[in-house]
């Protein structure tokens, strides 16, 4: 097997499964986002309940899979239970190269269980297993600490599994990955929960041919050279991601609670070089990255009850998850951030949209939009033992507040009020970013309404250097062309933190390694064509980018680039869908 | 003669790299035919094991091949003779390490040959040749 073909397509309801050869979609589409969008077309009916047995999940890999170093992520691709059109989101761990190694370029997964199970993918076989005793069980840790005993391949495997907010429908929960990864965003999680899927392993042992021995050997040591022995990945290697928090601080572009500011000098108490001299315990990798960007804290803490009796825990911390549960909720104080990094680690929620939903709910609870008998919990900034709580009761959607809530804070300020400070863009919770109008540009016409989607805080940033923003209009070509090229990557599937250095070039050259000819042409027109399908597909499931909402607060909290423009959104953001729906 | 060593692996990350370039020394990509594994100790969160032949000097799993297919080596490990090899798993049993893997495609044994090709790909210094034995 050289190139990915094979579909694994499982029935939940029917407990059957069949492979089909879809080899002709690979060679059109290389795999992962171009992949899985055709089938998602295919398999997810018109207005379908994304809930509902009727709605697939697709996971797809790419080409480069389990080839080339930082070609590490699979894509999953889904109707979205927060937007209610397109999911999309992408996980590393172990799973790209389980996925391709047990034969398979994708997976489709359609259908409910009645009863709780959990999948075992073995290469050819794949087992329905009782998971009715895993269901309810507290810690997402925990799930996959008990299914690593029960299935073999360690190292070789991608233990998939949800928590508690994914069983209860938390329209934001996710789905980790080994630990620590996850395909957080847009709600994966409650698709797993409402087809009582609660966990998925995935192994084999195929081998992966390559088509250019010659020239696998000479391209794999340029990128990895390229990986640890030149700047290009540092950010990501030495502090890690986290090592955004001062720099943002300091142009004052990092959304503090719920972006009534966006710089406090407490912010340097969580900095990436803080976190690292006092906390930093252990880096970790996905399969085939050399660069090791995530990083663990260690938490000492000492039992209150029992003297010279302690337990560390091993917390992932990185810049969406501190941006969403630390700066928004104002919670500075580092190891508290580390205990609310870690609950919404166990209870399967997404950093993201739970740090927004909570901000939003402290700022509703202050205007007194929403009561202290809806909460239960007096929310304050800085708090961050209520914060604690509530995001149990959150993911247990233990009350009607909690469960509307739970549905996202376009939904909670519908229902209660509060829109212009409820901050989501088309219905997904804003990521840590306020750095001029191109961030909400890019959070508005991505395709994901995600900050990876084209990376408008990143050209923010290169023109406040120049000093001027440009036209809205070619602003918008800018973001295009990122999120259009964006598209091959994820087709590959490469890590997108690697986007230094597969450049158009050499992205080129490692397909030649594969065999695909092809010309950075020719993958820019792919990558335009695979971002318009995205579109087509959101708007066929009721997306209109004319009703799109943008949140009051944008405009009140004064960015790095001054006030920003309403007028100048709305020019943007017309000339992008121009550009994406023509 | 020289060894491939574990020389620190709380420094490993997990990255596998060693694993998949010890694949690719056939030309092809993948995991399958890695004589080196790398999993965690039980966790992530806990790090991570490096699995690889530490060429015994008196290797066992050599002593209980039924063919002669695997030859000690001189200064310790051993080398396989695939033609002899009738694919018992015999030798997978006898190494304490689980140091001996699986190649399901050919029906073979995939054992460490101490090239230290891995060495050349680990970022982190968990890997390095040493004069052997000490």
């Amino acid at each position: 097997m050289s190139l990915p073909s094979q579909v694994l397509h499982i029935d939940l309801t029917k407990r059957k499964y069949w492979v089909e050869d879809r080899g002709e979609l690979f060679q059109l589409y290389l795999g992962g986002t171009g992949v899985a969008i055709r089938l998602l077309e295919e398999e997810c009916p018109r207005g379908a309940d994304p809930l509902g047995p009727e709605n697939p999940i697709i996971f797809a890999v790419g080409p480069l899979n389990g080839v080339l170093p930082l070609a590490s992520k699979t894509v999953v691709m889904f109707k979205s239970p927060l937007t209610g059109n397109l999911g999309e989101s992408h996980a590393g761990g172990r799973s790209a190269t389980a996925i391709r190694s047990a034969g398979y370029g994708a997976i489709v997964i359609k259908g409910a269980s009645e009863t709780p199970i959990y999948l075992a993918i073995h290469e050819d076989k794949v087992y329905f297993r009782d998971a009715r005793a895993l269901w309810g069980v507290s810690s997402a840790i925990t799930v996959g600490r008990v299914i690593r005993e029960l299935e073999p391949s360690p190292g070789l495997r991608t233990i998939m599994r949800i928590g508690r907010a994914g069983e209860n429908l938390v329209r934001y929960s996710a789905v980790m990955l080994e630990t620590y990864r996850h395909f957080g965003r847009l709600g994966l999680g409650a698709v797993f929960g409402s087809k009582k899927l609660k966990a998925i392993v995935i192994s084999g042992s195929k081998i992966i041919r390559v088509k250019n021995r010659k020239l696998f050997r000479e391209v794999y040591r340029e990128i990895y050279e390229q990986s640890i022995k030149t700047p290009l990945m540092k950010k990501y290697y030495e502090l890690g991601t986290p090592i955004n928090i001062s720099p943002l601080n300091k142009i004052k572009g990092l959304p503090i609670k719920n972006l009534k500011e966006t710089s406090s000098p407490l912010a340097e108490k969580i900095s990436g070089e803080l976190m690292a001299e006092k906390y930093l315990g252990r880096r970790v990798a996905c399969s085939h990255c050399p660069v090791a960007c995530i990083h663990l804290a260690a938490l000492r803490e000492p039992y209150p009850d029992e003297k010279y009796f302690y337990k560390t825990t091993m917390i992932s911390y990185d810049y969406e998850p501190m941006y969403a549960l630390g700066c928004m909720l104002g919670v500075f104080e580092p190891e508290g951030l580390l205990k609310l990094l870690d609950a919404v680690e166990v209870l399967g929620l997404d950093a993201i949209s739970t740090g927004v939903a909570m901000a939003w709910a402290t700022e509703a609870l202050e205007r007194g939009i929403i009561k202290k008998e809806d909460v239960e919990v007096e929310l304050k900034w800085g708090d961050y033992e209520a914060y604690i709580e509530a995001i149990h009761k959150l993911a247990n959607a233990s009350n009607e507040f909690y469960r509307v809530l739970g549905m996202g804070v376009e939904k909670a300020s519908e229902v209660y009020g509060g829109k212009e400070f409820a901050l989501a863009f088309g219905g997904n919770e804003m990521p840590g970013y306020h750095t001029g109008p191109l961030a909400h540009i890019g959070f508005l016409t991505g395709a994901r309404h995600s900050h990876l989607d084209s990376a408008g805080y990143s050209l923010d940033q290169e023109h406040l250097k120049e000093g001027k923003l440009p036209d809205p209009e070619k602003g918008a070509e800018e973001l295009f062309k990122e999120e259009s090229w964006r598209q091959i990557l994820t087709s590959l599937v490469i890590c997108l933190f690697a986007r230094k250095i597969y450049k158009e070039d050499v992205t080129v050259k490692a397909l030649r390694v594969v065999g695909i000819e092809t010309n950075v042409e020719e993958l820019r027109k792919l990558g335009i064509d695979i971002l318009k399908a995205k579109n087509k597909f959101k708007i066929r499931e009721g997306f209109d980018p004319s009703k799109l909402r943008v949140p009051k607060r944008i405009f009140e909290t004064i960015s790095p680039h001054g006030k920003i423009e309403e007028g100048y959104i709305k020019r943007a953001v017309s000339k992008f869908f121009k550009l994406t729906l023509d | 003669m020289k060894r491939l060593a574990v020389i620190d692996s709380e420094r490993c990350v997990g990255c596998q790299l060693c694993m998949y370039v010890c694949n690719s020394r056939f030309g092809d990509a993948g995991l399958t035919k890695s004589a080196i594994k790398v999993r965690s100790a039980g966790g992530i969160e806990r790090g991570f094991v490096v699995v690889v032949c530490r060429a015994c000097p008196d290797a066992p799993c050599a002593s209980v091949c039924p063919t002669n297919a695997l030859v000690k080596r001189k200064g310790g490990g051993v080398i396989l003779n695939p033609s002899k090899c009738i694919g018992c798993m015999n030798c997978v049993e006898a190494c304490p390490f689980r140091a001996i893997f699986w190649d399901a495609e050919d029906n073979k044994p995939v054992i460490c040959v101490h090239c230290g090709y891995c060495v050349d790909y680990c970022p982190h210094e968990v890997l390095a040749m040493e004069v052997w034995p000490r």
